[in-house]
């Protein structure tokens, strides 16, 4: 019964996106539509996969599945397995014990293998470069359709690199 | 005179030098003969220390071999105990048959700086994966980081189990939910686990070697990147024993903005692992109403300080942003709608007995097995250890506004989310009273260079636990070596414990309540 009542209590709480990119997400959202309902039957399945991250990443990850953001209204779904997938989302520096694990998740996805690089770290290895323990950039070592990036980057901003990267395909 | 001092004195006397640039002065450290690195061990386990950590570091630009170190804790102490090992014959007597923690330090030391422990029952590397060519020691100087490493032939063996009906559960590092990657192995006869072998390391990104080609500023945004979820007590952990080098006195209103920080990183992550831990035994309504309370705290913080979670936010000499009187306002309402919503939110988590069902009795960690793997943080104030830093080593303001620490004993998924629960609540207590007795002034000092071949330490309390950083200057005061101990680093072992017994099924349970870090870990 009180869990009832505080579902009631706490109400809906997803909210619009901020104005300030509702302009991009209405121009990207109607090309979404478009490549989902073309592509996807209107749903998007994603893979995260840290490949090397400090967590921080994940945690923003995590944000847009939050009540908030509620992406699953764009028809956003996480998937525990990449067969599944139709998009990996990953997190970096690919670190040199992970390679072998990201390549055999890449290979296990099926086409159209998306593939969105989040983060700094993501983009070209972030503070922690390329030495003998981080290789750098994802696109180091799988092949790289969009990059987001921002330490970490805001659920908006993730959100908008999801939608990105279906608009171009 | 401290006790974990004369304990040194009167095992080992006069052999045990105290000298040195070594900080902060409370810290008590000494060099001893090699020899005797295992006296100064039996010496430390018979006054009941803890093992905080140990490490070895390369000294040769001070013209000198490798130095192995070993930290003890003792209620409000801490001692260093450091041997001096030449460079053509790296080895010393192991002490994990007085400390298990060092089990895994060792293992760790002799795979990335190549120095032996004679003794160590586990000759397998850590960290270091089979593919390495088996003489790359990262930390040492002589290893040039900037060059890809070739991948060589190897093989890991894991523990086996035997036996009719057993058999193995192999997951990772590749997991199903979106958490860091890492391997574990179970052996498991039907649905009850036998054993648990962790194996860690996958997201090794070079750290503690990257901070010896960083500047003392850079450090610290460094350190902020350890553990991006505790990247406030990371940050702080590093700049604190950089300040304790230069003798930096870092104004009062920054320590109080520190703290803050702190406080606030602590609940909201301990707000998210209680909605996550719910949601692992199939509560999703808790995970979805602690997010939220979750999220609403990160908007605040980028609100007022410009970051959700307020990286690089703390600097050497103090912080990058100041607040206002608008913040603090917002700040104060904000905490007082938590902490009713939160309340609310307890009482449900309390009154369904599905729920209780799954988080009682479950991965339990007797308190004797978190001393003996001497424990830190939530999963010690949950097996009955009465550690905090804050409490035992505060900084100010903690010392002023003191800190209630929660100490249960049934070291259960449940009081290591109680442990949580409370300490929310204390920690919105903390943050009030911060922000009523906010001091005016400066937010930031100059910090200043260490003077060559000086040494710094320091333990913050993150959300997890202790977290300790020592860092070395070397001979031109650059950045000679800079040691991560975070809370992982002794927790990981209390997972492998708490599970034995549970049915694999509840594994997930367990390993969320414990919420360990990988990064941290790994380095």
């Amino acid at each position: 019964m009180k869990i009832l009542k505080q579902i009631l209590r706490t109400g809906i709480v997803t909210e619009p996106l901020p104005s300030e990119v509702a302009a991009e997400i209405r121009d990207i959202g109607a090309k979404l539509q478009e490549a989902i309902r073309k592509h996807f039957s209107r749903s998007l399945t994603i893979r995260q996969v840290d490949a090397g991250s400090c967590n921080g990443c994940e945690l923003e990850i995590h944000a847009i599945n939050n009540p908030i953001y509620n992406c699953e209204r764009f028809g956003i779904h996480f998937t525990a397995s990449p067969r599944f997938a139709d998009m990996l989302l990953v997190t970096g520096p690919v670190t040199r014990n992970m390679e072998i694990a990201l390549r055999r998740t890449y290979d296990a996805t099926p086409p159209p293998k998306i593939v969105v690089a989040i983060g700094d770290c993501g983009c070209n290895g972030g503070i922690f470069g390329e030495t003998y323990a981080s290789l750098g950039g994802i696109d180091k070592v799988i092949p790289t359709d969009v990059i987001i990036p921002g330490c970490p980057p805001t659920p908006i901003a993730i959100l908008n690199g999801i939608l990105r990267a279906i608009g171009s395909r | 005179m401290s006790i974990l001092k004369n304990a040194i004195l009167s095992a080992i006397g006069t052999e045990a030098r105290f000298d040195g640039r070594n900080y902060p002065a409370s810290v008590d450290f000494c060099t001893v003969p090699r020899g005797k690195f295992i006296d100064a061990a039996r010496a430390m386990k018979k006054t009941n220390a803890l093992l905080v950590a140990e490490w070895s570091a390369d000294e040769s630009p001070m013209g000198r071999g490798f130095g192995v170190f070993a930290c003890y804790r003792w209620g409000a102490e801490y001692l260093i105990v450091r041997i001096g090992l030449p460079h053509d014959d790296p080895i010393f007597t192991s002490i994990t048959g007085k400390f298990l923690p060092a089990y895994r330090f060792e293992r760790q030391m002799r795979s990335l700086m190549g120095v032996v422990p004679v003794g160590h029952p586990d000759a397998r590397p850590w960290i270091k994966f089979e593919d390495w060519p088996e003489d790359a020691w990262p930390l040492r100087k002589s290893f040039d980081a900037s060059v890809p490493m070739p991948r060589v032939a190897g093989e890991y063996h894991f523990v086996r189990a035997e036996g009719e009906g057993v058999y193995e559960i192999p997951v990772g590092p590749v997991h199903a939910g979106i958490i860091e990657p890492g391997h574990f192995r179970f052996q498991a006869v039907g649905e009850d686990i036998l054993n648990l072998e962790e194996r860690l390391g996958y997201v090794h990104k070079g750290i503690e070697k990257r901070f010896e080609a960083l500047s003392w500023q850079e450090g610290s945004r460094l350190a902020g990147r350890v553990s991006g979820d505790t990247t406030v007590a990371h940050s702080l952990a590093y700049c604190m024993a950089l300040e304790s080098m230069t003798g930096c006195n870092v104004p009062q209103r920054a320590q109080w903005l520190r703290a803050l920080f702190l406080e606030r990183e602590r609940i909201a992550n301990h707000l998210g692992d209680i909605g996550a831990i719910c949601n692992d035994a199939a509560f999703a309504f808790m995970l979805y109403q602690m997010s939220r309370l979750k999220e609403i705290m990160l908007r605040t913080n980028h609100k007022f300080f410009g970051h959700r979670f307020m990286m690089d936010r703390t600097i050497p000499g103090g912080v990058s942003v100041d607040i206002d009187s608008n913040g603090k306002e917002h700040i104060l309402s904000e905490l007082k709608n938590l902490l009713k919503e939160f309340n609310r939110l307890v009482t449900i988590y309390d009154e369904n007995s599905s729920l209780e069902d799954r988080v009682r009795d479950t991965g339990i960690l007797i308190p004797e097995m978190a001393r003996e793997i001497c424990a830190v943080g939530i999963v010690a104030r949950a097996s009955g250890l009465n550690l905090d830093c804050r409490l035992q080593n505060p900084f100010p303001p903690y010392d002023r506004i003191g800190v209630n620490v929660p100490v249960l004993i049934y070291g259960d998924v449940n009081a290591r989310v109680y442990v949580r629960i409370r300490e929310v609540r204390e920690s919105i207590r903390i943050i009030q009273e911060i922000i009523k007795t906010l001091p005016d002034g400066p937010v930031a000092a100059d910090c200043g260079i260490p003077l060559p071949d000086a040494s710094g330490f320091s333990a913050v309390e993150g959300w997890r636990g202790e977290i300790v950083y020592w860092l070395q200057s070397g001979p031109n005061g650059e950045i000679n070596r800079c040691m991560v101990r975070d809370p992982s680093s002794v927790n990981w072992l209390g997972l492998e414990q708490a599970v034995l017994g549970n049915i694999v099924p509840d594994f997930p349970l367990c390993n969320k309540s414990f919420n360990q870090s990988y990064s941290g870990h790994d380095l």
